[in-house]
């Protein structure tokens, strides 16, 4: 069980503020996502939880603030999956995804059968063992986005933090990303926190969307409170068709201003 | 599946000790040429013979004059055995540095070492040398080493107190600032003491032909102790390959590793310019040569570079002590010869491969 909280959470970027009393509190199996238009804060919320960014205010883990625990404690705690992961190109898969067990290894170890055995339990769940020795620099998109989330979980973390993790992707290879984070959490009671820009999706798959604008938290809520038309065009300035599926799902349709 | 994974590791596994071996075997026959070859001493065939009765439990009649094996013993081994020192912690030191720079293009002189070094060793051959080089201890090589310490001091201390951020390019910039800065001053006393300037000038070009024995004993700790860390830190500097960010949320401290790995690589770069001069090149040529052949890993990397860097050294101290007989030809100016091509031509091999 883990709770992930953040109280009156401040950023700022050389006097600029990035981020402005956000507040937000998460249980265990919860799946979050900040919405809002580029700049508006998203990263820099997710950068603060893992430990990257200084801040005032308070983000919480059980409790247990960020800034006072060690980078070992917050990588097991803690699994950050970045907007553009700087990939090595001649490192094999295998030894790109067992670098998620970093946290677990002494100083001057290595790996133990047991990192090796979790790898490879991660490798069956996300069908990755036929790329176990390619090297990373050879994958397609889509697998290289798999093979950050295996990282990621390989990490055994109680906390996914995700920077647009499907931004790179196509349709299919999003669905599919989202639909394997979605059913860790729901068997393993994951916390995710994500940033997205796809709005339908994020409406799909997370429980609840928190928008930001210029590092203020301007809404939230499910996706029919948050995804209205009026929002969406005083915030992000678009005009925009907000369509309800009969099975509750919300539908963003950008409209042409003008129609021939 | 599972199967066909263990095999492709132990297939990796295997490749990495084949390199091992390779590079073992390619030590110990430069130390044998190394040996074998120079001028005066016994015909060649006959110092390997005279080593082996010289093992305990061997006895072969090498024909090997005591006053012949004085040269094979108190010449050239030492000087081979030195070679073998400075080539293993000029590479291993480079790869470090490139590792924790994550700048393929970094020698293990980036922080000041070189100039801080050159420094030093100016300003002895400028003040006296003719009573100095006869004290009990040659000032040379302890001007030098702490003239290299007192320029990556300063260079730490200027860039971590104008480097705010994570980032490692302030240190980078702090460290030409102080190069220039100690380059200058170089200069100058070279100015004022012109006739020192071709001692200098062998000396920054390397060399290890006056190599004894003492020379070794007293590079010997700190290169031990400096590559002993180095090796240590292998698996964390494969983790801080994914960037400085991801390093740290992946729970490595990475201020810390760099701190401990940049001490420990210009501590024994230090030794080893102090007793040899700066020989450039070795630091990023054999990494690179490593990486191109066994991959990138700094658990293969950091191993085979001490060991290859010191065949490689060992070797290109042939060619200069026989090319221009009985001159001697600086091993800056052989190792940059033999090696620029030699890379070049592997770069051109590993293009056409892939």
């Amino acid at each position: 069980m883990s709770t992930l909280g953040f109280c009156d959470l401040t950023i700022s970027y050389d006097g600029v503020c990035a981020v402005k009393s956000f507040n937000d509190i998460l249980h265990s199996g919860e799946w979050l996502c900040l919405i809002g238009p580029n700049g508006a804060g998203k990263s820099s919320v997710l950068r603060a939880a893992a430990g990257l960014v200084e801040y005032s205010g308070s983000v919480a883990i059980d409790q247990k603030e960020i800034p006072t625990t060690s980078a070992r404690w917050r990588a097991q705690n803690i699994a950050f999956v970045p907007q553009t992961p700087l990939m090595p190109d001649d490192m094999s898969v295998v030894e790109y995804v067992l670098l998620g067990r970093n946290p677990y290894i002494k100083h001057f170890a290595s790996e133990s059968a047991r990192d090796v055995e979790v790898v490879e339990k991660i490798f069956k769940r996300l069908d990755l063992e036929q790329f176990s020795n390619r090297m990373v620099g050879t994958l397609s998109g889509g697998e290289r986005q798999r093979a950050v989330i295996a990282r990621a979980l390989a990490q055994e973390a109680p906390v996914l933090l995700l920077d647009e993790p499907t931004a790179a992707l196509d349709i299919g290879h999003q669905q599919q990303a989202l639909e394997l984070v979605d059913n860790l959490r729901r068997e393993q009671g994951l916390t995710v926190v994500s940033a997205m820009h796809d709005l339908t999706l994020a409406g799909l798959y997370a429980d609840r969307l928190v928008l930001m604008h210029q590092g203020l938290c301007v809404a939230s809520g499910n996706a029919q409170s948050v995804l209205r038309s009026e929002i969406l065009a005083e915030f992000y300035g678009v005009s925009a068709r907000v369509h309800h599926e009969p099975d509750g799902t919300v539908v963003v349709i950008p409209q042409r201003s003008t129609i021939n | 599946m599972l199967l066909a994974k263990q095999a492709a590791k132990t297939r990796a596994g295997t490749r990495f000790s084949a390199w091992l071996l390779a590079s073992i075997a390619l030590l110990i026959t430069a130390v044998l040429v190394g040996t074998m070859i120079g001028p005066a001493g016994p015909q060649w065939w006959r110092v390997p013979l005279e080593l082996a009765n010289r093992l305990p439990l061997i006895s072969i009649d090498s024909g090997v004059t005591s006053e012949q094996w004085n040269i094979v013993w108190q010449i050239r081994m030492p000087r081979v055995v030195l070679a073998a020192l400075v080539g293993a912690m000029l590479s291993v030191a480079g790869a470090s540095y490139q590792g924790v720079f994550r700048n393929p293009l970094v020698d293990p002189y980036l922080l000041g070492v070189a100039a801080g070094a050159g420094l030093g060793a100016t300003v002895v051959f400028s003040l006296k040398r003719q009573t100095t080089q006869n004290w009990l201890i040659d000032p040379l090589p302890l001007a030098a080493f702490a003239g290299a310490l007192i320029a990556v001091l300063a260079t730490y201390l200027v860039g971590t107190a104008f480097g705010k951020t994570r980032s490692s390019t302030t240190l980078v910039l702090a460290g030409i600032a102080v190069t220039s800065l100690a380059t200058a001053v170089q200069t100058f006393v070279l100015q004022r003491n012109n006739d020192v300037v071709r001692q200098v000038y062998s000396w920054i070009l390397g060399r290890l032909s006056s190599a004894t024995w003492s020379d070794v004993r007293l590079i010997l700790p700190y290169i031990v102790f400096s590559s002993t860390v180095l090796l240590m830190h292998r698996r964390l500097l494969d983790v801080m390959r994914v960037g400085d960010d991801e390093a740290t949320a992946l729970g490595t401290n990475i201020r810390r590793v760099r701190l401990v790995v940049v001490l420990a690589a210009t501590f024994g770069t230090a030794a080893a310019v102090a007793v040899s001069g700066l020989i450039g090149f070795v630091g990023i040529i054999v990494p690179h040569t490593v990486r191109l052949l066994a991959g990138a890993s700094y658990r293969r990397v950091l191993p085979l570079s001490i060991l290859l860097g010191a065949a490689f050294l060992v070797a290109a101290d042939i060619p200069s002590r026989v090319l221009a007989d009985p001159a001697e030809t600086p091993i800056g100016v052989v190792t940059a010869f033999f090696g620029a091509p030699f890379f070049l031509l592997l770069l051109r091999a590993k293009k056409t491969q892939t």
